[in-house]
């Protein structure tokens, strides 16, 4: 066993290596973004669902939607209160959320989530070209 | 709807056996009251079989077959791609023998000849690209249209090579740039997966017509096949219709009035 | 048994090098096709598969085709195959590896890929085909270590190995058959639907992965200190012999089929390939030039006097295996979109950039093999000396 040393500098490199963006990113801690709410988002005082339950599951109900529209052909939902929407998430979440920018994009940046909704489905269907 | 359900399932067994009834009764009270609710819209339309009836004596040349082309590759965001290799249509003008490769006339009559024939995806009873999907990305509704979950498709391009009627495009690249006008309200497709027409089954939904039927001053009629009193029916009836690739056991929802 | 990779002289790491250099062109462009798309390959929408799947269609052969050296020494007890089983079941890992590899660069949204098994779909042929292959992988390497470990260590291999390697035999046949299934199930393509596909795919498997095994054998012999033995290079080159006629016999068969039937379906492809269809042609002098091959092969391999000839027995080796890639790389492929099911013809030829990344898999490939033949090779001269 004379590779001591060699194994020894070698998984201290190894260790620093992989530890690297802990020690660059060290007490730069970011700020937790806040969603901007549009006005229209906020004059609508509630979600589909209640507010916890949207920031926490929003991407299940998504999922849930997508599944019921395309392979269900289910395109209405009604929340527990029984009021109705169309399950879209362009031409309902992103009509009220016409900020995608501020209301989306900040914590998924922040939480580098990268969904690739917006490669088929359009930003904002009220943005004039 | 699903997910709740099975979480709802989940939460009462757990409480069940860990901490007593009580509880568990307690969150079923409070998941069963507010379950919210999946449904069709009020103005959908429905059916047993959607199926299309083209009347080709009514289109005289390719003016005649552009409009139902333009309405729907507008409303569905299909891409204007220069390349020929790249090229995605839903709905397009063949002639005879091409649209009828295995009925092909020597000796035909000249107005068949000269006849601009639309073709698309047949929705198929027996479809070979849903058989071969290894994903369930392409799958047959009830009311037999044959649909594509986007969302699914991993791109393997099985469903072209199964289709006998090459009403499958594929997008070899990013689609986007080549859309002259948005439709905001249809998604587009991003690169790597396969599209092909949808019946309209968004317009459908909300009690709208297909777009090419529409644009199609009455040559295509569409309808549900298993009704026995629609119009579809009634103009299959008095009219010999013919189907693309008949013998190949496909059995297309799309007929043709020659 | 690991470490025995990882000694080697200059020769062996210029060569490992070497591989990486391929390996690392072929990865750059396929990260230029990750962000593009498949567009940067000649593929379009008629012809919707091409040199990837063309490839891995004849890797799965030369997979299967590992099992010509299994079969004869645990079924039949040739015991003289002993000395090269290993071989066949390391280069059937290798080819697995490519296999696997060429489905992933032809995916459209390769990060995906696990949808298959999230959604399984049995009536789907593709689901099956990943199970195979997936299976046949495994079941080749747990064998293949355990059988050289086993070796090294002056032991037998354990018990519950057996049972395995029987399995592997008929498995190794299932993957071939369920990839002509790929093909052979689909209504609207002529060329492929017919019955003959597997046992057609099977006959040039047969021929072309013995084929590289006898290859292989004469290089690690002249590389190494490890002989694989004449007996055995005969032996394989008898198999490759018998199987590429097979061959030839088969896609007769199709040619009596299409053409005395007469069914323009059918026909149009083989015209496409052979003699060029409403004025285009392009796999024409590729088509003939498999088939002189292939029939070049037969004459050499069956003639004892020059089978028996190493020098010539090389030869024999690399025109079969040249002439079933061509026939059953390029032409199976091509042919079976060409032409389209409106009856046009749209050719397809592969693009730079697309060969890139082919060849960049088969270093991966040839990365693989040449590891595990350094271990087995390692392994047989340390128990030999």
């Amino acid at each position: 066993m004379n590779d001591k040393h060699k194994i020894i500098a070698g998984l201290i490199l190894f260790v620093a290596i992989v530890t690297v963006p802990i020690w660059l990113n060290m007490g730069k801690a970011a700020p937790v973004p806040e969603p901007v709410l549009s006005a229209q988002a906020k004059a609508a005082k509630e979600c589909v669902r209640e507010t916890a339950y949207m920031k926490v599951e929003h991407m299940q109900l998504l999922d849930e939607w997508r599944d019921a529209v395309v392979r269900e052909g289910k395109r209405v939902y009604v929340n527990s209160s029984g009021k109705e929407f169309n399950m879209s998430l362009s031409n309902t979440c992103l009509d009220c959320h016409s900020n995608k920018a501020e209301f989306c994009d900040r914590c998924h940046t922040y939480a580098s989530a990268d969904p690739y909704c917006w490669d088929c489905h359009i930003d904002n269907p009220k943005e004039k070209e | 709807m699903e997910r709740s359900r099975r979480e709802f399932l989940k939460i009462a067994g757990i409480s069940a056996v860990g901490l007593g009834t009580a509880p568990a009764v307690k969150v079923f009270a409070a998941e069963v009251l507010g379950q919210p609710e999946m449904r069709l819209g009020k103005d959908a339309l429905m059916a047993k079989h959607w199926g299309l009836v083209i009347d080709t004596r009514k289109l005289k040349t390719s003016e005649d077959i552009k409009p139902m082309v333009q309405a729907c590759h507008k409303i569905h965001n299909v891409p204007e791609l220069g390349n020929k290799n790249h090229e995605i249509k839903w709905i397009w003008e063949e002639a005879y023998h091409n649209a009828f490769p295995t009925m092909e006339n020597k000796y035909l009559d000249e107005r068949v000849e000269n006849t601009p024939f639309p073709v698309l995806c047949n929705h198929c009873e027996n479809p070979p690209c849903v058989r071969v999907c290894p994903t369930k990305a392409t799958f047959k509704r009830e009311d037999g249209i044959v649909e594509m979950d986007f969302h699914r498709c991993i791109g393997c391009r099985f469903c072209m090579a199964a289709c006998p009627y090459g009403s499958r495009s594929f997008n070899f690249r990013d689609p986007r740039p080549f859309i002259a006008e948005t439709n905001k309200k249809f998604p587009t497709r991003m690169k790597g997966v396969v599209e092909k027409c949808n019946f309209c089954e968004e317009r459908l939904a909300v009690g709208q017509m297909p777009a090419c039927v529409e644009a199609s001053n009455g040559a295509l009629i569409f309808g549900d096949l298993e009704d026995p009193h629609s119009k579809i029916r009634e103009v299959l009836k008095e009219n010999f219709t013919i189907r693309r690739k008949q013998t190949l056991g496909t059995g297309p929802s799309v007929y043709y009035i020659v | 048994m690991l470490e025995l990779a990882l000694k080697g002289d200059k020769k062996y790491w210029g060569w490992i090098v070497a591989l990486l250099g391929v390996i690392g062109v072929g990865f750059g462009v396929y990260l230029w096709q990750l962000s593009f798309g498949l567009g940067i390959t000649g593929m379009s929408r008629d012809v919707s598969w091409g040199f990837y799947i063309a490839n891995f269609t004849f890797l799965v052969g030369v997979a299967a085709g590992g099992v010509m050296v299994v079969l004869p020494y645990y079924l039949h007890n040739y015991k003289a195959f002993g000395k090269v089983t290993i071989l066949g079941e390391f280069l059937a890992i290798g080819s697995v590896v490519m296999c696997i590899l060429f489905i992933l660069v032809d995916l459209g949204q390769p990060m995906r890929v696990f949808n298959v098994m999230l959604h399984p779909t049995p009536n789907s042929v593709l689901f099956w085909d990943t199970v195979v292959l997936s299976g046949y992988l495994l079941l080749n390497v747990v064998i293949g270590w355990n059988v050289l470990e086993a070796e090294r260590n002056g032991t037998k291999y354990p018990k519950w190995a057996k049972p395995l390697i029987y399995i592997s035999i008929p498995w190794a046949v299932s993957i071939h058959t369920v990839t002509a299934y790929l093909y052979c199930g689909l209504p609207g393509r002529g060329f492929w639907l017919t019955a003959i596909l597997a046992p057609r795919f099977l006959a040039s498997a047969f021929a072309a992965g013995p084929a590289l095994l006898i290859l292989l054998c004469m290089v690690i012999r002249k590389i190494t200190k490890f002989d694989p033995g004449k007996e055995q290079i005969q032996a394989l080159a008898k198999i490759v012999a018998y199987a590429i006629c097979l061959n030839i016999f088969f896609f007769l068969c199709e040619v009596f089929v299409a053409f005395y039937s007469a069914i323009p379906e059918h026909t149009d492809h083989l015209k496409y390939l052979f003699v060029g269809l409403h004025g285009h042609g392009a796999y024409v002098p590729w088509m003939w030039a498999s088939m002189i091959l292939m029939v070049t092969g037969i004459v050499l391999l069956v003639n004892p006097i020059t089978r028996k000839n190493e020098g010539v027995l090389a030869v024999a080796c690399i025109v079969v295996f040249v002439g079933a890639w061509i026939d059953k790389g390029m032409g199976m492929i091509s042919g079976g979109f060409v032409p389209n099911p409106m009856h046009q013809v749209h050719e397809y030829i592969p693009t730079v950039p697309e060969v890139a990344i082919a060849v960049g898999v088969y270093g991966i490939g040839a990365l693989v093999i040449t590891l595990l033949y350094k271990i087995a090779v390692s392994v047989k001269i340390e128990v030999a000396g």
